[in-house]
């Protein structure tokens, strides 16, 4: 592979020195001068722009080393032949921009990508289509890019010989906007990449996680959806993460989750919308985080405490029909819940101010057996568990004294006018 | 017997009980479905509602059927019938009503809904077999209860204990045990002490068919590997199968010895 | 026709029947009498197979009742208390009966009639009086033809008219050849019909013959009389 990028290097840079610099368009179609993209991304000097007219075209390695514009006109197709990877960028000021790409070979010892950005800056990738592909958009070690309204449809089928639809590796400054991602490993990864700005993405149908941040700080996300991905999104051993208005459904499964935070300290996690999740959010060793405004709908369990987690507060949350509204694996207790609104609340507000007079205890004596010995589980909506949950309501004895909410709101919390 | 079973049957379809259970069944499922729209959520609630009540009914049912009509038994005893055929005759004749009118009263509003077009007939019907298997199992315990005592107070008595301790009791002992013993691997332990109780076996088949079975985790996995496979499914309808058998056996066994 | 051999009954502690030995051979009107709890009942529903014996045989025509129930189909009787499957309509309940015995050649129009029970026939027996019940109760008894009639109490809740029609309907009966075993307690009934009495007390036979009999024996000049006496003198 290597071999055959410094062969063409060689033989682009010595096409470079001979042309005369100019901005012009080169045309690629089945009549025209160029009938195909790599002769006339050859052809062409830094700042052309080869323009693809509609048509398709059987081509792979097509390897990009000076600034250019690679426009498609009308959708034109790549086809890959699933022989390997298809548009490697290695220059910086490279906008690719209304491809279909398809056919991304699959290997199991490189990462072939669709589109590939190595070691570049400035580069745009916008409005191309990706299908039967293996990595989709592979961004290494470049910065100050766009990836933008992007389509990308995957097949995966088995973790193992699948790719990621977006994979961010030590990048910086990159907007990801306005994409959707379906059905590949993970939806959109980011691995040591920092001031990533991923927003009004969406991430469905992907094998494992619609999100994936590893070791990557001071990113956020935002209006995204993820939906009925494998496991969810994984926020780990990442610092500085801003997760707002964000929409988690239908991540559906023994071992999914709609949001997994892990050793993730001092974060804001607002506006999000947590819906028919197995585990809403699934913490873990994370401290310090505000969680306001957000909707838990219909989860398992809307909030699962696992491990050391230090002063976390919830607050102007709505916790609407889960079967379980917060877990906790220990006795300790020192988060603070305040100010949600709990539709399993049963209290009353006799001075008609808004807040429940009784204290809501938002941890089930069954969540409390449950996190003990995991097995009982096997017992889940039998009468008996019934019974003493209401019994333990009644007069609680087991669950941690303090772990209550003080001012349960009598009804639904809307978001918008109460911030 | 199926003279019995036959007489029986025509008797109890037209009795005011059998239209009340009917129609409960029958506005369950129309409110269920048409109010809430979510087949899903839907099954979920009858599965409460069948685990809980299908058991109270049976044994409260069949109690009563058995003391209500002992003086037409007596009349039915001076027959040239064999003992068995009365009794069966008679057990066969409750069960099949109240199945029926679990089955239709349930049926009629999901067949108008659209079931067979939905994938959750099978959940659906699953939830109508073990609803009928429990039907079936408490019926007849509840005709061992009552031909093993004579006293109407005490049969009644022991009828509701034995829905209390199958619905109620036995899951709690079982919680207790597994909390007890925690530090062992229980899985083993979970999976017969739920395939004993009809109760407990019923709720847990309907639960691995449902969405919510996700919510079993790692446990639920273990039970899902189980059932899944054809020898827990044919081990736990011969369970089931076995559940009806037994105390057919006894009521069989008992009104061969009786005096009346 | 009926031979009962030591017969003994314990119902827990309570023995009922202490070794009855009782043989009928000829057709005819048979009262059994005795106190309450004198094991009047309970010797007839041995005899059908209702009650198990502890130890004693009953024999019917010479073969054994014991685990066997096909005999049934030639005893007719009659229970002391009526009540049937609320539900079901006479009409039913006689068809019902009918279907029991295998379609049996069966009477029962000529004694809808006798008892004036044709309005009732769709009616639910849940809403029939206790008079009524015990007139369905006597058609389904007595619309077949079998050679043994066991009537427990047949007289209880019915109308004067209808009683009348009862004694004529066993008198018929009896002439047939039929033989018929009869518990009451009204005295002047069993007078008026029986030809033997069998007066059980404590379990055991006191006495068994015809009402002269045992007008002699307790040399008493009527029979109620005589009744009266026999119970005091086994109680002095």
């Amino acid at each position: 592979m290597k071999k055959i990028y410094s062969i063409a290097l060689v033989l682009l840079g010595s096409l470079m020195v001979c042309q005369p610099l100019s901005a012009n368009t080169l045309e690629v179609c089945g009549k025209c001068d160029y009938t195909t993209i790599s002769e006339a991304v050859a052809a062409a000097q830094p700042f052309d722009t080869v323009l693809v007219k509609q048509g398709t075209y059987a081509e792979y390695n097509i390897g990009i080393v000076k600034p250019l514009t690679l426009l498609g006109e009308n959708n034109p197709v790549i086809d890959g032949q699933d022989k390997g990877e298809i548009i490697t960028v290695q220059s910086d000021d490279v906008t690719v921009d209304g491809f279909t790409v398809v056919n991304v070979g699959t290997s199991y010892t490189t990462d072939y990508a669709a589109i590939r950005v190595v070691k570049s800056k400035r580069y745009t990738i916008k409005n191309c289509r990706l299908e039967r592909l293996f990595f989709g958009i592979y961004l290494e070690k470049s910065s100050d890019g766009v990836v933008h309204n992007n389509y990308i449809q995957g097949d995966a089928v088995n973790e193992y010989n699948s790719g990621n639809g977006i994979q961010l590796w030590y990048c910086k400054n990159v907007e990801v906007t306005g994409n959707t991602v379906k059905n590949v490993r993970d939806g959109i990864y980011l691995e040591f990449s920092d001031h990533i700005d991923i927003r009004d993405n969406k991430s469905i149908d992907n094998l494992r996680y619609g999100l994936h941040f590893m070791f990557s700080n001071d990113d956020s996300y935002t209006n995204n959806l993820f939906q009925n991905n494998g496991a969810g999104v994984a926020v780990m051993f990442s610092k500085n993460i801003e997760m707002k208005n964000n929409v988690f459904r239908k991540n559906w499964g023994t071992a999914a989750f709609g949001l997994l935070l892990k050793e993730i300290n001092d974060s804001e996690i607002s506006g999000n919308t947590f819906e028919e999740n197995t585990v809403g959010i699934n913490i873990e060793g994370s401290n310090r985080i505000d969680y306001l405004h957000n909707d838990f709908k219909n989860n398992g369990w809307a909030v699962k405490v696992r491990g050391a987690c230090y002063a976390n507060i919830f607050k102007f949350n709505n916790f609407l029909y889960n079967s379980f509204d917060i877990s906790y694996n220990s006795k300790l207790n020192d988060n603070g819940f305040d100010r949600n609104y709990w539709s399993n609340y049963t209290g009353y507000d006799l001075n008609k101010n808004g807040i429940g007079d009784v204290p809501y205890r938002p941890v089930k004596l069954f969540s409390y057996i449950v996190n003990r010995t995991p097995e009982t589980i096997i017992l889940l909506r039998s009468l008996f568990i019934d019974i003493i949950d209401f019994s333990e309501k009644v007069s609680p004895v087991f669950t941690p004294d303090n772990l209550l909410d003080e001012n349960p709101q009598m009804k639904p919390i809307r978001h918008d006018t109460n911030r | 017997m199926l003279k019995i079973l036959k007489y029986s049957f025509y008797d109890l379809m037209r009795s005011r009980w059998s239209y009340v259970y009917f129609l409960f069944y029958l506005l369950l499922g129309i409110v269920l479905l048409f109010l809430n729209n979510n087949l899903n959520k839907a099954v979920i609630t009858l599965m409460n509602v069948i685990i809980v009540l299908v058991p109270l009914i049976g044994t409260i049912f069949g109690v009563m059927y058995y003391y209500n009509s002992k003086e037409f038994t007596e009349l039915l005893l001076a027959q040239p019938v064999k003992r068995s055929s009365i009794f069966l005759g008679q057990y066969f004749g409750v069960a099949l009503s109240l199945s029926m009118s679990l089955i239709v009263g349930l049926g009629l509003p999901f067949v108008f809904y659209g079931i067979f077009n939905s994938s959750a007939i099978w959940d659906f019907s699953l939830l109508l077999v073990t609803g009928t298997f429990l039907t079936l199992i408490f019926t007849a315990l509840a005709f061992v209860i009552a031909l093993a005592n004579e006293n109407k107070i005490k049969g009644f008595g022991y009828a509701i204990l034995l829905w209390l301790f199958m619905a109620v009791i036995y899951d709690g002992v079982f919680l207790m045990s597994l909390m007890y013993f925690e530090d062992y691997p229980l899985d083993k332990f979970s999976l017969v002490a739920t395939m004993l109780n009809p109760v407990d076996l019923s709720r847990v088949l309907i639960l691995l068919k449902l969405d919510i079975s996700a919510l079993l985790g790692y446990t639920g996995a273990v039970f899902q590997q189980f059932f899944g496979t054809r020898l827990g499914l044919v081990l736990s309808t011969v369970t089931l199968a076995l559940w009806v058998l037994v105390p057919t056996l006894f009521i069989y066994r008992m009104a061969r010895r009786k005096d009346f | 026709m009926i031979q009962i051999d030591n017969l003994h009954k314990k119902f827990g502690k309570n023995q009922v029947l202490k070794g009855i030995d009782l043989t009928i051979d000829s057709g005819g009107i048979f009262a059994v009498l005795g106190p309450n709890g004198s094991g009047k009942t309970t010797l007839i529903k041995s005899i059908l197979g209702m009650v198990i014996p502890n130890s004693g045989s009953i024999k019917l025509n010479g073969a054994s009742v014991k685990r066997n129930w096909q005999y049934r189909n030639d005893i007719d009787y009659l229970p002391q208390i009526a009540n049937f499957p609320g539900n079901l309509t006479v009409k039913e309940l006689i068809r019902m009966i009918k279907d029991l015995r295998s379609d049996k050649p069966a009477d029962d129009r000529r004694l809808i009639e006798l008892f004036k029970l044709q309005p009732f026939l769709d009616k639910k027996l849940s809403n029939l009086s206790g008079g009524t019940k015990q007139k369905v109760n006597l058609v389904l008894t007595f619309m077949f033809d079998s050679p043994l009639v066991i009537l427990d109490e047949p007289t209880t809740g019915l109308d004067p008219i209808s009683h009348l029609r009862l004694k004529k309907l066993i008198t018929e009966e009896k002439k047939k050849g039929k033989t018929i075993l009869i518990t009451s307690h009204i005295m002047g009934f069993v007078e008026e019909i029986s030809d033997e009495i069998v007066f059980l007390l404590e379990g055991k036979i006191y006495f068994r013959g015809t009402i002269p009999e045992l007008k002699t024996k307790t040399e008493q000049p009527d029979f109620e009389h005589a009744i009266a006496s026999m119970l005091s003198s086994s109680y002095a």
